[in-house]
């Protein structure tokens, strides 16, 4: 039997104290095992203004680049209480913030390994549909041989690439359009 | 390794990113096309959340607060599925809706309509073995907003999906039928015609309750599996 797909709609303005009434930016208790980082999304508009209401998710392996997930059939360790999911929207400052652990890294079916990466889900008013990205990290040494990063041409990788600040977190602007365009995947 | 992989929405079945009739999407809507991903472990797997703990009052609506909330009791009952009718056993389903006055607990909205101290409009339910949800509510009041020269949007709960996998993910909004605001509304219209109505519940005879509540049926079908294994 086969049943058209449910639609995409956006997520409107006013899922805030609803949908979202308790952060999840947290993802790693004090001890989770792994190197503990904090990252910081911006959200820009396609003029590069500021968005203030948009909802970032994230999903990640845990330190071991395992998925806390069925599908996930490897021999690595879980961690227990790492779910590997976050949620949380934008401030004034168009930034969301997590705390969690670098991910290891994860299997390509094709052979090899993908860079550690972070899968992001983005929804905001004005968004239709759910867009995807990833966030890497500046100066990892497996950025060079990441198969997907390969599949974009060159001058767009950096928009998937968080750069390190002066306190130790990861930055990452995400531009909805625009001349710096993120890279968004249809997944 | 064979991992199983979902397929990709065809054509028509989602609403273009950029509707210029729908005014803020012309500033938010990425203009380069997405780069289609080979489904790697990121993509097949995905937040199933099953260690949430759920209140059953978080699927009664009229329920959260200390009395119960002004307007039309309703019941909203359905199935997650895949394109394939295959249930989605366990999935959490999250919704969240204006009161019957159009109001929304939320500070940014500004319409002139009352707040109902009695209606908060989250609600989260986890579907049963079959894909079964059922939350209690009331029917949402349609709001004005500022799109175009009397723009309203009709009565409608959002609702949010994760599925099995990252690739699942859906966040979309349930209309009611035969609604006269569903012609005007450039939301619900960016979606191509024929898959708009997929997004109407249905009204349901045999879900409503004598002397209690109007019942309506909304199944949401995600993406199905693909049926051969990538090698």
């Amino acid at each position: 039997m086969s049943r058209g797909l449910t639609p995409s709609q956006t997520i409107g303005p006013f899922y805030w104290g609803t949908l979202v009434n308790a952060y999840r930016c947290d993802l790693a208790r004090p001890g989770m095992p792994g190197e503990r980082i904090e990252i910081v999304l911006k959200l820009h508009d396609v003029e590069g203004a500021i968005v203030a209401d948009g909802l970032f998710e994230i999903w990640q392996a845990n330190s071991h680049g395992r998925y806390n997930h069925p599908d996930d059939r490897r021999n690595l360790a879980l961690d227990a209480g790492f779910e590997g999911y976050g949620r949380a929207s934008t401030f004034t400052d168009g930034c969301a913030r997590f705390g969690t652990v670098k991910p290891g890294r994860v299997p390509w079916p094709e052979g090899g390994l993908q860079a550690p990466h972070i899968n992001i889900s983005l929804f905001a008013r004005g968004v239709l549909n759910r867009l995807a990205t990833r966030l890497y990290f500046e100066g990892d040494a497996a950025l060079a041989e990441d198969p997907v990063l390969k599949m974009i041409e060159p001058a767009r990788r950096d928009t998937l690439i968080a750069k390190r600040d002066t306190q130790g977190a990861w930055h990452l602007p995400i531009h909805l359009g625009g001349p710096k365009e993120t890279v968004f995947f249809d997944v | 390794m064979k991992e199983e992989t979902y397929r990709r929405p065809t054509a028509g079945q989602h609403p273009p990113n950029l509707s210029p009739d729908y005014k803020s999407t012309t500033g938010r809507s990425p203009r380069k096309p997405a780069i289609a991903l080979p489904h790697t472990l990121s993509e097949i797997t995905g937040p199933l959340l099953a260690a949430e703990r759920l209140d059953a009052g978080e699927a009664d609506l009229t329920r959260q607060r200390m009395a119960e909330p002004l307007g039309e009791r309703i019941i909203v009952q359905g199935r997650v599925l895949d394109e394939d009718g295959k249930s989605v056993a366990n999935a959490l389903v999250e919704i969240w809706q204006c009161n019957a006055a159009g109001r929304y607990h939320h500070p940014g909205d500004q319409h002139d309509a009352p707040l109902d101290p009695n209606f908060y409009g989250g609600g989260r339910v986890r579907a049963d073995g079959e894909g079964k949800y059922r939350f209690v509510t009331i029917k949402p009041g349609a709001y004005p907003w500022k799109n175009h020269h009397n723009a309203w949007r009709p009565a409608h709960i959002h609702f949010s999906l994760f599925g099995p996998a990252f690739a699942t993910r859906l966040i979309t909004q349930m209309y009611f039928p035969d609604d006269p605001l569903l012609a005007f509304d450039p939301i619900y219209n960016s979606v191509p015609a024929a898959a708009r109505e997929r997004l109407q519940a249905a009204f349901d005879m045999d879900l409503t309750q004598p002397e209690w509540a109007l019942g309506y049926r909304f199944d949401i079908v995600l993406r199905g599996r693909n049926a051969t294994p990538m090698e």
